[in-house]
């Protein structure tokens, strides 16, 4: 998982006062292959103005196509950015994007291809506050704020692809922008999607009534099997069945099984979950 | 008010159509308008990119990325809000003719240099 926020440098492809437009073929083509990279690149021509100063220290890398091929000299006025400017012509794409990675050196970038971001968006417009997706969430992904407002709190904890809290909400406020299907995708929420998604929160009365309960039972029984059969496997045999079901249904991935916290740990973050829940709803 | 037109390439899934958002970059760049792009606004919501409150105060902001409902909870939860003013065209179900018309409509274009 990567998550610093670095962002060595920010492109800007030059176009403005002082440089030859790039050829039409060739200026999307570049902007693709940065952005494909996991580069921020920003278009100047002469109808652009800078219009906020630069908040941070990063690299500024202007490329440009400029008389005589020679690249200006610049600095940024407050000092704090650094700007580096390159003539790029007759380079073709493939060339552009070596060069920006050339400048970039050794320093870490979040890239695309290596990590999705896959987390849960709460729609506050929807939400009601509550807290179903506190207590279902066996991944500590959701939190509550000092204001007793439930809010995503660690995303790095959430496991990709599995959108199954925004089944249980039964206001389908909750998003994952990169899932497929509606709603959940952020589409617009129909009546009739209303509906279905409050019929989805029976996913976890497959289990019967209430997932933490239900894996509570079954984990008991498990344990009882244990005295009686001394087979460890039973317990974790029994809680796969119960969810094989949700991954069957397509709710969630075979992966997010596997990483199931054992059945002592859910029974104490259902219990904690439940006392989080039960404090900022009283709370409010 | 200046306006900042923001492209988002959605590069770390492929859930926006390839040939829309291609064709959204294409016009823009045959626009002549200046504009800003990121690899992935769900990345930068994901880390709390402060680049994005950079966007958000560089001016009335239009962006082309996917599902409004989605792009304004991605904002809010990184802590960064959109202003009620910012439009956003969603290349998951719009033509890339309806939403480059449409973002390079009345514009005052201006580019946020957040670094």
């Amino acid at each position: 998982m990567i998550t610093h926020t670095a962002r060595p440098l920010k492109v800007v492809l030059y176009e403005g006062k002082g440089a030859i437009p790039l050829p039409a073929e060739s200026r999307a083509k570049v902007m693709m292959a940065l952005l494909d990279k996991g580069y921020a690149v920003a278009r100047v021509t002469e109808s652009g103005s800078n219009s906020s100063a630069p908040s941070d220290d990063h690299t500024l890398l202007l490329l440009g196509t400029f008389p005589a091929r020679q690249a200006p000299e610049l600095e940024d006025a407050t000092g704090r950015v650094k700007i580096e400017a390159r003539d790029i012509t007759d380079l073709d794409p493939d060339s552009i994007v070596a060069l920006v990675e050339k400048s970039r050196g050794s320093k870490p970038m979040n890239e695309p291809g290596k990590w999705k971001p896959w987390f849960p968006v709460i729609d506050y417009t929807r939400c009601t506050n509550c807290m179903q997706c506190l207590s279902f969430c066996l991944f500590d992904v959701y939190g509550v704020s000092t204001e007793n407002k439930i809010q995503v709190q660690n995303n790095d904890n959430c496991k990709t692809n599995c959108p199954a809290c925004s089944r249980v909400c039964p206001e389908v406020a909750i998003m994952f922008p990169k899932y497929q299907a509606g709603p959940i995708n952020g589409d617009d929420v129909s009546a009739a999607d209303h509906g279905r998604e409050k019929m989805k929160v029976d996913i976890s009365s497959l289990l019967g009534g209430d997932i933490y309960s239900a894996l509570k039972d079954r984990s008991a029984a498990a344990k009882s099997r244990f005295s009686k059969e001394r087979s460890p496997d039973k317990a974790l045999d029994e809680r796969k069945k119960c969810l094989t079901k949700l991954v069957s249904d397509g709710f969630i991935p075979m992966d997010v099984l596997a990483s199931l916290p054992s059945p002592d740990v859910i029974l104490r973050k259902a219990e904690e979950a439940k006392a989080r829940a039960a404090a900022a709803l009283a709370a409010q | 008010m200046p306006e900042t037109l923001l492209y988002c390439r959605c590069a770390y899934a492929q859930v926006v159509p390839t040939g829309v958002k291609n064709d959204v970059l294409q016009r823009l760049c045959d626009s002549g308008s200046s504009f800003e792009t990121v690899s992935d606004l769900c990345e930068m919501a994901a880390h709390r990119d402060p680049r994005l409150q950079n966007l958000v105060n560089s001016g009335k902001l239009k962006i082309a990325a996917c599902y409004p409902r989605a792009v304004t909870g991605l904002f809010h939860q990184a802590g960064s809000p959109l202003p009620e003013n910012t439009e956003i065209f969603n290349m998951r179900t719009q033509t890339a003719e309806e939403i480059v018309g449409q973002m390079l409509q009345d514009s005052t274009v201006s580019v946020a240099v957040e670094g």
